[in-house]
């Protein structure tokens, strides 16, 4: 009696366990669904417009076919490094101080409002950029762009440093103070040196992100149809070009939008694999 | 490469000795604990301590979990007050000097008693050489020794705990790559590059198997003719084995302090009595 109620007991477990598992495993498709759709249909529609012509060719008028996005990859490279030029070392340094300072009240609050400035729509961004650094001014530039997106980056950095410095055993700091380490000395040369690759993933995870904004750049940088790099005049970016060509009426215009889009993605891609090359390194937490 | 040695100890020694006040030869005391208190907040964990460390000596300090000996121990070289909130009242005299005194820094103080702690800290981005040399590096430029003096400083150190056999052909690796054993020396290689007067170990075999364990206690007990060794054991075994005088604390008191044969064979407290004839803790 007690033997055969088990028994059933075991097989209707079974079958539950392996309803669950299946369902995970759907789950987990599922979820991966989406890049997977998006990567084989960039591809197909964008493949063949990506010759040495897209990425060395400024763009061709309306009409004539050939022409590239030269500029508008440029122009993202330049709004790239501004933004990381602002947002990585106050990005790196709040999260030194808040992991510093983890109880202090100051901190609770600087964390707080980072997370709030992490939701914040990027549009937003945008608007309060454009008030602050191109009504002014009186005219677009890629320097008020750079400055939109870095301030993006800004929450990003902060708290994947914080956590990453958290990570690092309070033992390892108690060593470099015993060892008569002055605090800063210990924070930089221990401390955030441990942390570093675990920081330095971050960092490219935030740049990943903020490569392909377009709302901050719309009323920031505005895009450019020539060819420029001066960080006072509007300056053309990769997700802006695939919105005008994706938005206007010639089918040639069309192509090049799906192979602007292959492109950004391609870029995104190759900074996560350095992510996670970084984060595999054979110094630091993660690893040997 | 003796030289070397002898300059780094003395230029390292200045900022301690301006005013020495003591006669080395007549009381041969190394640090003088006099009525200690440390504190957590409001918790007093050290209550009233009172001992005087000998020179050339290894003492050794035990009691149950939780009766403060880590935390004496982490006032002798000013790490107790690095935790927020921890404070500590009462002296402690090195060199003549109370290292309490507003005048002395605690930056000062840890590079003349060193530490070794419970679980090993090799610095994860630093090569085994650079880990020897890490406390080398941050000295003032003029006391800062050469690369030169520094290889000969690393290989001294190596030497002196039994790793440089093993580890002399791959200074330029990983210091994680070694085994818990092997980093727990090098962390004690790394203490005793800085050549400091005192060691301080606390509970340096707690997480180490029975063969490195007995290395490192073959190690304190070669070691002691160079520097002054503070141990921190909850291992009785282990303080009767390596130590020469014993100090036996219960709830932040030290409840007795005497030679380790002594304190084992004929203890005066019936507290030690019953703790080292194991009726508790």
């Amino acid at each position: 009696m007690l033997a055969t109620s088990t028994a059933r007991t075991l097989a209707r477990r079974r079958v539950k366990s392996f309803i669950m598992i299946a369902l995970t495993y759907v789950a987990a498709l599922i979820a991966t669904l989406p890049l997977l759709l998006i990567l084989w249909h960039l591809a197909a529609q964008g493949a063949s417009s990506v010759n040495w012509n897209f990425f060395t060719k400024m763009p061709a008028p309306a009409g004539e076919a050939g022409g590239g996005m030269a500029n508008a990859i440029v122009g993202t490279g330049m709004l790239v490094l501004i933004a990381s030029a602002i947002g990585l070392p106050i990005g790196v340094g709040a999260g030194l101080f808040l992991a510093e300072q983890r109880g202090a009240k100051l901190a609770t609050a600087i964390r707080f409002l980072s997370d709030v400035l992490n939701g914040l729509p990027s549009i937003v961004m945008g608007i309060f950029a454009w008030q602050l650094l191109v009504r002014p001014f009186k005219h677009f530039s890629a320097l008020a762009g750079g400055i939109a997106l870095g301030a993006m980056m800004i929450p990003l950095v902060t708290r994947t440093t914080e956590e990453m410095i958290r990570l690092v055993p309070v033992s390892m700091r108690e060593a470099a103070l015993a060892l008569g380490y002055t605090k800063w000395r210990t924070s930089l040369s221990v401390v955030l040196r441990t942390a570093l690759p675990g920081i330095v993933t971050g960092a490219l995870v935030a740049v990943a992100r903020i490569a392909g904004e377009t709302a901050p750049l719309i009323f920031t940088a505005l895009g450019n149809q020539f060819w420029s790099v001066s960080p006072t005049q509007p300056i053309a970016a990769l997700p802006m070009q695939i919105y005008t060509y994706a938005l206007a009426p010639y089918d040639d215009w069309h192509a090049q939008a799906w192979a602007g889009a292959l492109v950004l993605i391609g870029l995104v891609l190759i900074i996560s694999l350095i992510a996670r090359y970084v984060t595999r390194s054979r110094f630091g937490l993660g690893g040997d | 490469m003796a030289t070397a040695r002898a300059e780094v100890l003395d230029s390292a020694a200045q900022p301690m000795t301006e005013t020495p006040v003591r006669a080395t030869a007549t009381t041969p005391v190394c640090l003088a604990v006099e009525s200690l208190d440390a504190y957590f907040g409001a918790t007093r964990v050290v209550r009233g301590v009172s001992f005087g460390v000998q020179t050339g000596q290894v003492t050794a300090i035990i009691g149950p979990s939780g009766c403060g000996k880590s935390t004496l121990l982490r006032c002798l070289n000013r790490m107790h007050e690095t935790i927020p909130g921890a404070r500590v009242e009462g002296e402690v005299r090195f060199d003549g000097r109370d290292i309490y005194d507003p005048a002395v820094s605690a930056i000062g103080v840890r590079r003349h008693i060193g530490m070794v702690f419970q679980r090993p800290t090799p610095f994860p981005t630093m090569s085994i050489r650079d880990n020897v040399a890490a406390g080398l590096k941050i000295l003032p430029r003029d006391q800062r020794p050469s690369k030169r003096e520094t290889d000969d400083i690393v290989e001294h150190a190596l030497r002196r705990t039994a790793l440089w056999d093993e580890v002399h052909d791959r200074l330029n690796a990983s210091a994680v790559a070694l085994s818990g054993g092997q980093q727990q020396r090098l962390c004690i290689a790394r203490a005793l590059a800085t050549s400091p007067t005192v060691l301080l170990l606390d509970e340096p075999t707690a997480s180490l198997d029975p063969l490195s364990t007995q290395r490192i206690e073959e190690l304190v007990y070669e070691l002691r003719s160079e520097v002054t060794i503070i141990i921190v054991t909850h291992n009785m075994q282990q303080a009767a084995r390596i130590s020469d005088r014993t100090a036996f604390m219960l709830a932040g008191e030290l409840v007795e302090y005497a030679p380790t044969n002594a304190m084992f064979t004929a203890p005066r407290d019936p507290r030690t009595e019953a703790y080292v004839t194991g009726r508790f803790g």
